[in-house]
């Protein structure tokens, strides 16, 4: 069987903190068969080449958000990109853009966490039920509303696709706004108001310039472009009650 | 080396874990807790359920008949006053986590809709699409969020537990992104680790799933319960072992074989039924699935794929385009990217692959090891829910009920009992230190890490695997023990500190040997046939007589396990045949009408 594999070369960014002044490149030459993701290519790699190549994984079926690589530039999540796809050019595999890299292919995470615990991404509920009340009940139509913005797997590939985070690091960023804006959106949350402030903040949506490029490389169709726009047109709204209108405030 | 104080250590942060922290929050909001996890928690393996969780919901259904599903599911090998609680707190906890703003899907008049899986007589899944574990796991971090108390140290591994005087009093960590090691001091500690499934070759199982709990508990004495039970699922993507959910065949898909024949029908499943229906063919246990197709590829009847090798058809044409994207997105997604199949126009090629550990870290019903002070909880404990096979569903919802009881208790504890020596657990958190580093440092070794996990996946499943014999699980003993001696010579290229994850890998392996060799002797020790253990070695039948007992596992440092025969608790339901199809409906009728 082996005779029949390709060979594919990979080239991935290497960067150890304790012994490297900056990161560089260095290839690999990896049989690979037909059914085999990158992710399992720079598996092939560890496991037959260089024990110390590093890099985030564990599902393999991409919903853990844990592989998210720039592949040929593109953020990716890798398990689910095939370097049949690739062949017979050579592949190009680096830590995701626009974050700090830790080692290899790994990068700080810490600020998109600490963003993430910044949004209040939990019910704050409208009109509190007692478990014995049963379910709230949700209609197809409440329920639309938000499900779409519950996919998101926190990959941050959007973060490595946005132009704007790159630039200002303290933008709060698509993922996160996208949940922001699943939550604000359940007919069973109440606390849209107390989210607003984060949302028409320094940190918030305004720092978007509408490249849209975060819906594109969303591999959960999530659309975060579109709840980042939506909450420009509430938080410009927002703004304009709260200096028009007598009563002030979010809705 | 840091030390940290804290009331409640939990190690791992999947949804047995989280449940677990929010328990304690909610229980007393003054009580630290220490969220411990080797990956961020939204990684958890919890992530990759996709079917559902159980819990009664329909007004024809009752407390009664999941009980007795879930009891003969396991071949009477469960817990039966655990099952029984399980059953009713099942309802509570899947509400509670619909108030936290899980998405499950629903009727059309806005309630929350159940979907039929293996095993169970009536519908009671509940369920997010196909995403269950998915939204279980973001729902309960987001929440979690919520509560102060909580400190979370994520991407932090957990080496080993200290303890002293017969108490475990917390936890040794390495912090993944420095290294460093810190000694996590705690008056009750809860092990929520996940399964171990990855022993095996071909698994539904992703790469953190490596039983790190059941070893460090092992070590401390604690038993590891009914290990030889591993559960087999019969629909996996062949090679790399990924997930087709039940859901596919509660849905109505079908499984067939190379004449495009319904099989199961020849395997006490039948009659055929043209629509899914409750404990009738496709949707009969995974048990029964698996081995009839490991028959059916003994008589020639399993397609034989170029590349693939032996599979059987999972058929899901007739279910149309527009309802598989409503029902089974992921399912529609992943067979498109991972297998270039259009499941709404190709058969799907599926065969088994490993899945679940029923057994693990022995617990009482409240959630406690024998170690004073120390819980376990989820896919890594036995609390004797799943007996000898689980049915699917089930143990998502076991993390959120047996989380909060876990949580409950720990907080309870950690309120009455005063902390232990602080130099006395320091001392040992630094020889843990020191073992954990040399296996770094040393530069003698010619073993490598990737082959002797290679090894032992292969010899686990020749010896463990869907049907056993005893030469072929000695065989499998013995390569474990060799693979232990090899394992000393273990070889690590990467020295450095940061993000160190081949050290990682090395400790995981050290663990993943000691659970394997827990399976391999207590499988061989076990001379019947029950739920998913089979055997074809003259032991083809169960043995209420002598074997309606768990196994027990004990660690013997530097030999092989010793294993035990516990008791098996039982309340309402005796032993008996375990049918499906046509002549379960019989049984059933027969248990009524003797009831009345
Ligand atoms: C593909 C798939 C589909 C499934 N579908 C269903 C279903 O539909 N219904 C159902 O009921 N069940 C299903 N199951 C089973 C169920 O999902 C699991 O049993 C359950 O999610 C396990 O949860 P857990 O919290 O015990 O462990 P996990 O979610 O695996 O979490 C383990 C945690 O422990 C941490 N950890 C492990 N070792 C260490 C260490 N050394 N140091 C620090 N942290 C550590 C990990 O980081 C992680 O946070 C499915 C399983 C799979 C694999
Ligand atoms: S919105 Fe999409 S790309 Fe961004 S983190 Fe979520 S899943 Fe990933
Ligand atoms: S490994 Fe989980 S998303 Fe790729």
């Amino acid at each position: 069987m082996t005779e029949n594999l390709k060979i594919i070369e990979i080239e991935v960014l290497r960067y150890n903190p304790e012994s490297d002044q900056e990161p560089h490149l260095e290839v690999y030459s990896v049989p690979f068969s037909d059914d085999m993701s990158v992710l399992q290519g720079v598996q092939y790699i560890k496991d037959n080449f260089d024990g110390s190549l590093t890099f985030r994984w564990s599902c393999r079926m991409a919903i853990c958000g844990s592989c998210g690589m720039m592949i040929n530039g593109i953020p990716k999540l890798s398990c689910e990109t095939f370097l049949r796809d690739y062949y017979p050019d050579r592949i190009r595999v680096e830590a995701m853009a626009h974050f700090p890299i830790e080692k290899d292919l790994v990068v700080d995470l810490s600020g998109f966490i600490e963003k993430l615990e910044s949004i209040q991404p939990y019910i704050i509920p409208k009109e509190p039920r007692s478990l014995d009340q049963g379910e709230y009940i949700q209609s197809p139509k409440q329920f639309n509303d938000y499900i779409q913005f519950t996919s998101c797997i926190n990959c941050t590939l959007c973060y490595a696709a946005c132009p704007q985070f790159g630039l200002n690091p303290d933008f709060i960023g698509p993922g996160a706004i996208a949940l922001l804006h699943r939550y604000n959106m359940d007919s069973r949350d109440g606390a849209a108001a107390e989210r607003m402030e984060l949302v028409a903040s320094e940190e918030g949506v305004f720092n978007c310039s509408a490249v849209g490029y975060c819906s594109e490389v969303c591999p959960k169709h999530v659309d975060p472009a579109n709840a980042v726009n939506i909450n420009k047109t509430n938080a410009a709204k927002d703004y304009f009650l709260r200096f028009l209108s007598p009563k002030g405030g979010a809705k | 080396m840091e030390i940290i104080k804290t009331d409640v250590a939990i190690i791992g942060a999947g949804g047995a874990g989280l449940r677990a922290a929010i328990a304690v929050a909610e229980s007393d909001p003054g009580l630290k807790v220490a969220l411990i996890s080797k990956v961020y928690p939204m990684r958890s393996h919890t992530v990759a359920a996709e079917g559902g969780a159980a819990g009664v919901k329909k007004p024809t259904d009752s407390l009664e008949y999941h009980f007795h599903d879930t009891v003969g599911g396991g071949d009477w090998l469960c817990e039966q006053d655990v099952v029984e609680y399980f059953v009713s707190q099942a309802p509570v906890e899947l509400t509670q986590l619909e108030h936290w703003g899980c998405p499950w899907s629903r009727t059309e008049d806005g309630h929350v809709n159940v979907r039929a899986f293996g095993g169970m007589k009536i519908e009671r899944t509940w369920f997010a699409a196909d995403k269950s574990g998915f939204h279980i796991l973001h729902t309960l971090f987001q929440t979690s969020i919520k509560y102060p108390s909580i400190r979370r140290f994520d991407e932090h591994f957990c080496v080993d537990l200290v303890e002293e005087d017969g108490r475990c009093l917390g936890v040794v960590v390495i912090e993944t992104s420095t290294g460093e090691f810190s000694l996590i001091e705690a008056k009750s500690v809860i092990i929520a680790t996940g399964g171990a499934g990855r022993v095996f070759r071909e698994s539904t199982l992703g790469g953190i799933v490596t039983g790190d709990g059941m070893a460090l508990a092992y070590r401390h004495g604690v038993a590891l319960r009914d290990m030889e039970f591993v559960q087999y699922h019969p629909t996996c993507m062949p090679v790399t072992g990924l997930l087709f959910t039940e859901a596919c065949r509660g849905e109505g898909g079908y499984l067939v074989n190379k004449d495009g024949y319904r099989y199961l029908q020849d395997y006490g499943l039948g009659p055929l039924q043209e629509k899914p229906k409750n404990k009738y063919m496709e949707l009969g246990p995974r048990d029964r699935l698996s081995q009839a197709f490991f028959f059916e590829k003994q008589q020639g009847r399993t397609i034989e794929h170029p590349t693939l090798g032996s599979v059987v058809h999972l058929d899901l044409r007739h279910l149309g385009e527009a309802y598989l994207h409503e029902r089974l997105p992921l399912i529609y997604e992943m067979a498109e990217t991972f297998m270039g199949i259009d499941p709404a126009k190709q058969p799907i090629p599926v065969r088994p692959g490993v899945h679940y550990t029923m057994g693990g870290i022995k617990v009482d019903g409240r959630c406690a090891t024998s170690l004073q002070g120390l819980y376990a909880i989820g896919e890594c404990a036995s609390v004797g829910l799943h007996g000898a096979n689980r049915l699917g569903s089930n143990s998502l919802t076991e993390l959120l009920v047996f989380g909060k009881v876990a949580g409950v208790e720990a907080a309870g504890n950690a309120k009455s009992s005063a902390p232990g020596n602080s130099s006395n657990l320091l001392e040992q958190a630094k020889a843990v230190e020191q073992r954990a580093t040399e296996l770094k440092t040393k530069t003698d070794g010619t073993e490598k890490i990737a082959v002797i996990r290679k090894e032992m996946a292969q010899t686990m499943e020749e010896g463990c695997g869907i049907y056993r014999v005893e030469k072929t699980m000695q065989a499998t003993c013995d390569k474990l023990a060799e693979l232990r001696e090899r394992f000393k010579r273990i070889n690590i290229d990467d020295k450095s500190s940061v993000f160190n994850t081949e050290w990682l890998t090395a400790i995981e392996l050290d663990n993943q040997l000691d659970v394997a060799l827990s399976m391999a002797h207590s499988a061989i020790n076990r001379k019947e046939s029950r739920g998913a253990h089979q055997r074809l070695d003259g032991y083809e039948k169960r043995d209420d007589v002598n074997f309606l007992k768990h196994s027990e596992a004990y660690y013997v440092a530097g030999g092989v396990p010793r294993i035990a025969l516990g008791d098996v608790k039982i309340t309402k339901s005796q032993p008996a045949e375990r049918v499906y199809g046509a002549a379960g409906e019989k049984a059933d009728q027969e248990r009524k009408e003797s009831h009345d």
